[in-house]
């Protein structure tokens, strides 16, 4: 589904991801976890094509074809969809509006509408919520249950969800993984985490390591229960 | 040569098309005694009016040009054309007027919008009213709508009252040159207690090259009422200069309440240098909703005097400043009386180049205790071309008050559009989108048709001027 072709990415001339590669499959849920600072969103970042994230090195292939060029819009319409770690606010802007532009062409409004209506019940978002100017005073629990909202009615094909499980209490927490795990229908998963908390309710098919830009590690579930237990380095030396 | 958008512009302007030019009546090019004495003659006035234009003609010639604000100094006031008279009468049909200015007015949608939602419409073509229309019901209650003119016709003792005594000629240059050559505009008179439920709204348009558009506009709200007032302006594009010299002064009795909106679309080789004040008396509320979208330069700062106890003074404006634009507008607001209260929105976007001021005063009299002010100016920078400024000045002689300032700068980040592209919005949109987003608290206060119309008026200049 998705190729990464020995990339290497930098932000400001500063070298973060070094000589990647690696081939997630359709279908998988994938956990990618490592300490702070070892390139985790940047590979998100990477994948969803921010401009300020440069490619150095390397190619990006999603579903057979190269999308190493694409701008972030045009890989968003193919299919991939990235859950921000940190939400931006919009002032004036509701998710209903961000949605029906994403959709335009596409869907109908009152389509896009009643999407959102029925997803928010099922992710116990309150109704002035998603009236209002998405992410502005609202909690981090409500911002990472909106983002899940548009990857929802924007039904896309990858998700990568870059830390949704920090910032969120246990309630919201167990509402967002219940959803992920429920509303899966065979999409395929990036689960960008610290803990194994989340990875309690979504079960990983494989579990990759990041250390310092590079891929150090790869295992299944059981790897990330070691992580929790003994810490990367231990891990990562062993 | 009819319909050719000049190629210095950019971006599609939907009302730059002109027609051909058959009128009634063209007074020379350039200002002198005789041009303002012909404007009157033909207007067949009182000679009082005759007298005010000419000593206000004096005052123009004496006064300098402003030596703040935006550019003026390529303004040629010899070059320009200061009275035009499209039609021999007025009609109050649109079938009978001219067909290339039917068909002018039938492109912008004004009379579709009549039909629609409003109480009352006047279409100024060049220096006259052309047509004027006012809801029956309306009429019998005792509201006045028509062109300043008939105005001064039919209600001398009225607009003797109040004519000039808000804005006097001294004033500035530009309402001096208004007060000796000021044709049109509109009169509306609500009698106590009645409440205009629909808009009334007046529609300005420039067709001649080189030209001078110097409308009129008294309003008086008696005790108790209220009327929402719209005007609307467009101009074909042409590579010379016009102008368009306003002057607005609106009465708003005890108890009463009048809003005010623009929505200014000039083409860009149009001066507008327009000066509106009202004021407002005990427990009345004044509300100035002022769109400058369009224009080369446009100086404007709403005013508000609030002479009477717990009177409410409102401006909330846009403005937008693309390619070779300068917006520089504002508001002002005194304070005469206590517990009397402002409040000023103001949001500007600046793009490819465009130039947004916002300047605006506040000034509160000794004894005009427990008054308060809210003041707010955010300004959206799109790109390192661009630039926006703000001048905030605040007289305050007394203590007991309340003043709280408030002002922002913020660039659209490159995050929040990769937030937004990340999502499926191509960027152009994602930029249109933050736009609509940063001036929605002032959308929302104008009628929806106007709130689509003026977001899509900047979605089209911005795609212009990002493509």
């Amino acid at each position: 589904m998705l190729q990464l072709k020995t990339i290497s990415v930098s932000i400001n001339k500063k070298l973060i991801l070094k000589n990647l590669s690696y081939h997630f499959k359709k279908g998988k849920v994938y956990a990618i976890m490592g300490p702070n600072g070892s390139g985790k969103s940047t590979l998100a970042y990477a994948i969803a094509g921010h401009p300020n994230y440069k490619l150095e090195v390397g190619s990006l292939k999603f579903e057979g074809s190269d999308v190493t060029n694409l701008s972030p819009d045009k890989r968003a319409k193919r299919g991939i969809f990235l859950s921000f770690q940190t939400p931006h606010s919009l002032a004036g802007v509701n998710v209903f509006q961000l949605l029906r532009i994403a959709l335009l062409g596409k869907e109908d409004p009152l389509t896009v509408k009643q999407k959102i209506e029925k997803i928010a019940k099922k992710l116990e978002i309150k109704k002035d919520l998603i009236e209002r100017s998405l992410n502005v005073g609202t909690s981090g629990g409500e911002k990472k249950k909106l983002e899940l909202l548009q990857a929802a009615v924007l039904d896309p094909k990858l998700l990568i969800f870059d830390e949704i499980d920090t910032g969120v209490d246990i309630d919201a927490l167990r509402t967002i993984a219940k959803f992920m795990s429920e509303n899966r229908y065979g999409k395929t998963y990036l689960l960008i985490t610290h803990y194994n908390r989340i990875l309690h309710y979504i079960k990983p098919d494989r579990v990759l390591v990041l250390m310092a830009g590079k891929l150090v590690k790869e295992g299944n579930a059981k790897l990330a229960v070691e992580i929790e237990k003994k810490g990367y380095k231990r891990v990562v030396s062993s | 040569m009819q319909d050719q958008i000049s190629s210095t512009l950019d971006f599609e302007y939907k009302y730059g098309f002109r027609m051909p030019q058959n009128y009634t009546f063209k007074s020379k090019k350039g200002l002198n005694e005789e041009v303002v004495k012909n404007i009157s003659l033909i207007k067949r006035e009182p000679a009082w009016m005759t007298k005010f234009r000419l000593k206000s003609y004096q005052i123009f010639k004496k006064k300098s040009l402003p030596s703040w604000g935006a550019d003026l100094s390529s303004i040629n006031f010899d070059d320009i054309y200061y009275y035009i008279k499209p039609v021999e009468r007025q009609v109050s049909s649109w079938q009978d007027l001219p067909k290339e200015i039917k068909e002018t007015y039938d492109r912008i949608g004004v009379p579709e919008a009549e039909k629609k939602f409003l109480a009352g419409v006047s279409a100024q073509y060049e220096s006259e009213v052309v047509y004027e229309s006012i809801n029956r019901e309306l009429k019998k209650m005792g509201v006045i709508f028509c062109d300043m003119d008939t105005g001064l016709k039919l209600y001398p003792q009225i607009v003797n009252k109040y004519f000039a005594s808000l804005i006097p000629p001294t004033d500035n240059k530009f309402a001096a040159l208004n007060s000796s050559v000021w044709s049109g505009g509109s009169f509306v008179y609500v009698p106590k207690g009645v409440k205009v439920k629909m808009p009334l709204q007046a529609y300005f348009r420039i067709n001649s090259e080189r030209f001078g558009q110097f409308e009129r506009t008294l309003i008086i709200a008696e005790e108790g009422s209220y009327v929402h007032y719209i005007e609307g302006c467009t101009a074909p594009i042409y590579t010379t200069n016009s102008l368009h010299a306003a002057v607005v002064e609106i009465f708003v009795h005890k108890n009463a309440r009048v809003r005010y909106t623009t929505v200014q679309n000039w083409s860009n080789n149009v001066y507008n240098l327009v000066t509106k004040r009202a004021r407002a008396d005990e427990n009345s509320v004044m509300e100035w909703i002022d769109c400058n979208i369009g224009s080369k330069v446009t100086m404007k700062y709403p005013s508000v005097y609030l002479y009477g106890e717990r009177a409410r003074g409102e401006v909330l404006s846009i403005a937008y400043a693309g390619h070779g634009q300068h917006q520089d507008a504002g508001a002002k607001m005194l304070h005469f009386a206590p517990n009397t209260s402002s409040r000023i929105i103001s949001k500007s976007i600046s793009i490819a180049g465009g130039r947004t001021s916002y300047r605006g005063l506040i000034q509160i009299m000794p004894k005009a205790k427990k008054s308060s002010v809210f003041v707010s100016c955010d300004a959206l920078i799109l790109d390192e071309k661009s630039r926006s400024d703000t001048y905030p000045y605040m007289k305050i002689k007394e203590n007991d008050v309340t003043v709280q300032h408030e002002a922002t700068v913020e660039k659209i980040g490159e995050e929040k559009l990769f937030y937004l592209t990340s999502k499926g919005i191509s960027k152009s949109d994602a930029e249109s989108l933050l736009v609509n987003g940063f001036i929605e608290p002032v959308t929302k206060e104008i009628p929806l048709e106007y709130s689509i119309e003026l977001n899509r008026l900047i979605n089209l200049e911005m795609s212009g001027s990002v493509g």
